[in-house]
């Protein structure tokens, strides 16, 4: 993983505070666990039906009934539990996950989210995304700020088919911070080394950039 | 007062399906997939199926031998991105998939087992997942009618069963299956394990045996059963 990769997921990782219900999705967000002081309270769901993932387990030790939604196998912590997908989607519905983290095709600047459907090129279903998108308290997007072709994945509307409207509240990226706001995105942090005017460029949707020194991380 | 025994062999169970039947099969990813009655559901071989499944499991392992054998007509499912089979049949127009949100889908399941005709929810409201779906206003909120499901057979893996077919899955091999349990004409529970009556404590049970059919102990588990090494 890229420097800057690390850089984002490990700034993601404060965002999660003591006492949450999380669900980190596949890829990026479920890196930002290594992130995490050990013995840090936090509940990590999964949709599969479990709360309290803990730490993934190698081949050798992997118990065959114990994964999480991406097949990664994981290990059981004293509190776990297990639960069907029904539960599972109620406590999604109902409001007790207090962040998702989520990867991303697109991101508009209204925060709509495209993660699920790419029309004739990949549909592989949205698993449980609309639900966690549309329905945690907070919704973070953990994504490159480009495309593998350089094209911005920060759009001011989304092309793609939508996982959810107006769900995202700040954006990870490779290059910076950004938070969805009623007047439009806002350009909180900047990654170490790179300049307001290189985030600006590489970014389609418009950046609202506030007055004074703009963090790093 | 003694229990019924619905203990029977896995042949028997399953030459019970005919061509076109509507059949839900649990687990998400490996764990909680029937994978033995699938395979025999292969060896009979009933044609134009309609299978309701959270995933199309992997190439090679589970659901995908239906698909590989040309017996599914229609599957209902969450997501089928780690089955570049099921992807490529879907695409080509051979296979109709309907794409559900998983906790739909879950709950779907659940109102058609428990007697309900569906349920009201905003999931997907603003997107091509609710495109044709009924909506109607409550307390101001738009609302979409997701419609109650339910099969004509359920296929489970059950880690312990008693003969009556109180069920106890292990760890996240729960997933669908207490759900599907509820949701079918006939279910169908294969167990790693067959405990005699009482052997499962009544506290502990996770699928009450009143909504089992049959109940099928596996002698050996086959390969699918196993860590899958990444």
């Amino acid at each position: 993983m890229s420097d800057a990769k690390t850089r984002l997921v490990a700034r993601a990782a404060r965002d999660i505070l003591p006492g949450m219900v999380v669900n980190l999705g596949i890829g990026l967000p479920t890196q930002v666990v290594a992130h995490l002081p050990p013995d840090f309270p936090v509940c990590l769901h999964s949709e599969n039906g479990i709360t309290g993932v803990g730490p993934t387990q190698s081949y050798d030790d992997a118990d065959r009934n114990l994964i999480d939604a991406g097949g990664a196998y994981v290990s059981a912590l004293p509190g776990t539990a297990y639960f069907d997908s029904a539960v599972s989607f109620a406590l999604v519905r109902g409001g007790r996950l207090d962040l998702t983290m989520l990867g991303a095709f697109e991101v508009s600047a209204q925060g709509d989210l495209a993660n699920w459907k790419i029309p004739g090129k990949f549909t592989p279903g949205a698993g449980g995304g609309m639900e966690l998108a549309q329905k945690a308290r907070k919704v973070a997007v953990l994504t490159t700020h480009c495309d593998r072709k350089g094209q911005s994945k920060i759009l001011p509307a989304c092309t793609l088919p939508l996982t959810a409207r107006a769900c995202v509240d700040r954006v990870f990226t490779d290059m910076a911070v950004i938070d969805v706001t009623p007047e439009g995105l806002l350009l909180r942090e900047v990654l170490e080394g790179l300049t307001v005017d290189a985030v600006i460029a590489a970014t389609d949707a418009d950046l609202i950039i506030p007055d004074g020194r703009i963090p790093t991380f | 007062m003694k229990f019924a025994d619905k203990t029977t062999t896995i042949a028997a169970a399953i030459a019970q399906i005919p061509d076109g039947a509507s059949v839900m099969i649990g687990g998400f990813g490996v764990p909680g997939t029937p994978f033995c009655l699938i395979d025999e559901l292969v060896r009979q071989g009933p044609k134009n199926l309609t299978i309701i499944k959270n995933d199309a499991n992997e190439q090679g392992m589970g659901v995908d031998h239906l698909l590989e054998n040309g017996q599914v007509a229609t599957l209902i499912s969450t997501h089928i991105g780690l089955n570049p089979r099921a992807v490529g049949l879907m695409n080509d127009g051979t296979l109709q998939v309907e794409f559900c949100p998983q906790g739909i889908l879950a709950e779907r399941i659940r109102a058609g087992g428990a007697g309900l005709h569906g349920f009201l929810t905003d999931i997907g409201l603003d997107t091509e997942m609710a495109e044709g779906k009924q909506r109607v206003e409550v307390n101001g909120q738009t609302c979409i009618v997701e419609t109650a499901l339910k099969a004509d057979f359920a296929l489970l893996h059950a880690d312990s069963a008693d003969p009556f077919g109180n069920l106890c899955y292990a760890a996240t091999a729960r997933n669908f299956n207490p759900l599907m349990a509820m949701a079918a004409g006939q279910v169908i529970a294969e167990a790693e394990g067959i405990v005699a009556m009482g052997g499962i404590d009544p506290n502990h049970v996770h699928t009450p045996g009143a909504f089992v059919d049959h109940v099928v102990k596996l002698s050996t588990l086959t390969k699918e059963y196993a860590v899958v090494r990444r």
